[in-house]
């Protein structure tokens, strides 16, 4: 099994290092970005973020809509190349996207297949046995299944590959509330179970839904990295009886001005 | 990975082999007597490449760029282009095998008739093994035109675009020149000599005297042209110094005087024509630029060859368009 490999994200005009594969081990963090941007057209969706996110967590990245936390998790995806600067990915990534595409012609089974087919690593009882525990019949059409069972048939893709950074870029944000609460609850309970140190960072637009779960706040606005740092650690600096959402609103409007 | 690569082209390849049978159900079907049948049947062979072309390739990336489930295809393990090429192995072979199957199932159905018609080049591109390589080229054509309209829609209409541009302009400027025609020099033949405004009026106004074309069973031939012996072509003006008198009227055949298919002309025309082709024939003569016909199957193979090598070509520039979209 080799252990947790660092390679730079899909590279862009900056190359990072050489190109090759850096071993780290002990792995303390899992993303590094440097002066990290991406411009589409003539608007940076994210400039100059330098993050290092440590590992071992569950990371909340929060800002408003188009602050550019789907920019940030899909470079650290391998899905968009940066504009500027670099970013470092360690391990496997696990990615659901935004409101989890799948096939909607191909039953859930299939999509299960698929990412075996499509892994080098897979764990395919665990991947059954979360889309069982969530209530999904494998033999069903994805684009037959609500908004939260295509969530959960996506989480299900992304843990299967026994990822060492799980990514999910707003995955509940058109859940309704249980659905919501159910899907953030298997997500901290697939931490907790592949034991293994995973890391996961997920993104919303929600200070509710990080609050819960987060040891862990990135907070992003109007395409600039605003904090980043453990939610004890950015409170115990706050005055006292200041709450996670006092903290963000106050940056947000410190951001704004 | 052969699980993967079968398992999303599946539908498209039954597809395909459903038209294939719906080709030989007609074939066998109808009979050899209704002419009809062979054109609409040569249509199909001619058609059938850029619909699968428009139909699998253009969708192929497109419909996963559009539909945004390429987050999910391209953060598996495997790379892009190697998903690419997983992606692509099975429709575009099928899309060659669907083209080589119709076209397999009209050039056997047609055959006798063609071998009647002595025209194996009118149906060059409904015939043999060309439309394999349409076939393979119109597929990459249609991926890579996803790939860049990232939308299914404008990607077949691109496609379709794209395609008959190709053939039509391959048909005209590319092909003739494949091999060097064989040129054969005739004298002017009063008797098979027609009157006419010949070229493509009012663009081009060719001579007004028309050569028949020479006995050449199944060649094809490219160009007939009337030029002198220090090699000018025969003017319009040069024409009317030569035989005043001739230069009016709205051409016509040969003047036999009445032959087959002819208006049948005042003897006394017809005599004046055929003094005045005479009066041409001692200083210019008819050129004709042809491909024989033993030279049908060397250029099927070029063809396919060229079609061929354009498909890899356009893969590879989908490989490339795969992994820089980001």
């Amino acid at each position: 099994m080799p252990g947790f490999r660092c390679q730079p994200g899909v590279s862009g005009r900056h190359r990072a290092g050489t190109g090759g594969s850096v071993d780290l081990s002990p792995v303390d963090y899992v993303i590094e970005t440097n002066g990290l941007g991406k411009r589409y057209g003539r608007r940076w969706a994210l400039a100059g973020c330098t993050l290092t996110v440590p590992a071992g967590q569950v990371i909340g990245l929060v800002g408003p809509n188009g602050a550019g936390k789907t920019t940030l998790l899909e470079l650290a995806a391998g899905l968009r190349r940066p504009t500027a600067g670099t970013i470092m990915v360690c391990g496997r990534v696990g990615f659901v996207a935004q409101d989890a595409p799948v096939y909607p012609g191909l039953s859930v089974a299939t999509h299960l297949r698929m990412g075996q087919a499509l892994n080098d690593r897979w764990d395919a009882a665990l991947a059954r046995r979360h889309v069982l525990d969530a209530g999904l019949d494998p033999r069903q059409r994805a684009g037959r299944l609500s908004g939260g069972q295509r969530a959960q048939l996506a989480l299900a893709l992304a843990i299967a590959k026994r990822p060492g950074l799980l990514i999910l870029d707003e995955p509940v944000a058109n859940l309704d509330p249980l659905a919501r609460r159910q899907f953030l609850d298997s997500v901290a309970r697939a931490v907790a179970a592949s034991g293994d140190g995973v890391t996961a960072i997920f993104s919303s637009h929600l200070v509710a839904d990080v609050e819960r779960t987060c040891g862990y706040l990135i907070l992003l606005a109007a395409s600039q990295l605003r904090l980043a740092g453990p939610v004890d650690a950015l409170l115990a600096r706050s005055p006292h009886g200041t709450s996670l959402d006092d903290l963000v609103v106050s940056c947000l409007r410190e951001a704004a001005r | 990975m052969i699980w993967f690569a079968w398992r999303q082209a599946r539908v498209p390849v039954a597809a395909g082999l459903v038209v294939a049978a719906a080709v030989a159900v007609v074939a066998v079907t109808a009979g050899r007597a209704d002419g009809s049948v062979r054109l609409w049947l040569s249509i199909v062979v001619v058609v059938v490449p850029g619909l699968l072309g428009v139909f699998w390739g253009a969708p192929l990336v497109a419909d996963e760029l559009q539909a945004g489930t390429f987050r999910l295809a391209w953060t598996q393990d495997v790379s892009r282009v190697r998903w690419l090429a997983l992606r692509l192995a099975v429709p575009g072979l099928a899309s060659m095998a669907v083209a080589g199957l119709v076209s397999w199932i009209v050039t056997w159905w047609a055959g006798p008739l063609d071998r009647m018609g002595l025209d194996q080049f009118g149906s060059f591109d409904s015939r043999d093994i060309v439309p394999v390589g349409y076939a393979a080229f119109a597929f990459a054509l249609g991926v890579l035109a996803g790939g860049l309209t990232r939308r299914t829609v404008p990607a077949m209409a691109a496609t379709l675009v794209g395609f008959t541009a190709v053939r039509v302009a391959f048909r005209l400027l590319i092909r003739p020149h494949l091999l060097s025609p064989v040129t054969s020099v005739v004298p002017l033949d009063p008797a098979t000599t027609g009157y006419g405004s010949g070229g493509l009026w009012p663009f081009i106004p060719g001579p007004s005297i028309q050569p028949a074309p020479p006995d050449l069973p199944n060649a094809w031939i490219t160009s007939i042209s009337v030029v002198s012996r220090g090699g000018s072509g025969l003017t319009n003006s040069e024409l009317a110094r030569m035989c005043p008198g001739v230069h009016h009227g709205s051409g016509g055949g040969p003047a036999t005087a009445g032959g087959a298919g002819n208006m049948p002309v005042p003897q006394s025309a017809a005599s004046a024509w055929h003094a005045c082709v005479a009066r041409v024939a001692t200083t210019y003569h008819e050129v004709v630029t042809y491909q024989p016909a033993s030279r049908y199957w060397p250029l099927q193979w070029y063809e396919l060859g060229l079609f061929l090598v354009a498909a890899l070509l356009l893969a590879g520039a989908c490989a490339w368009r795969v992994r820089r979209i980001g």
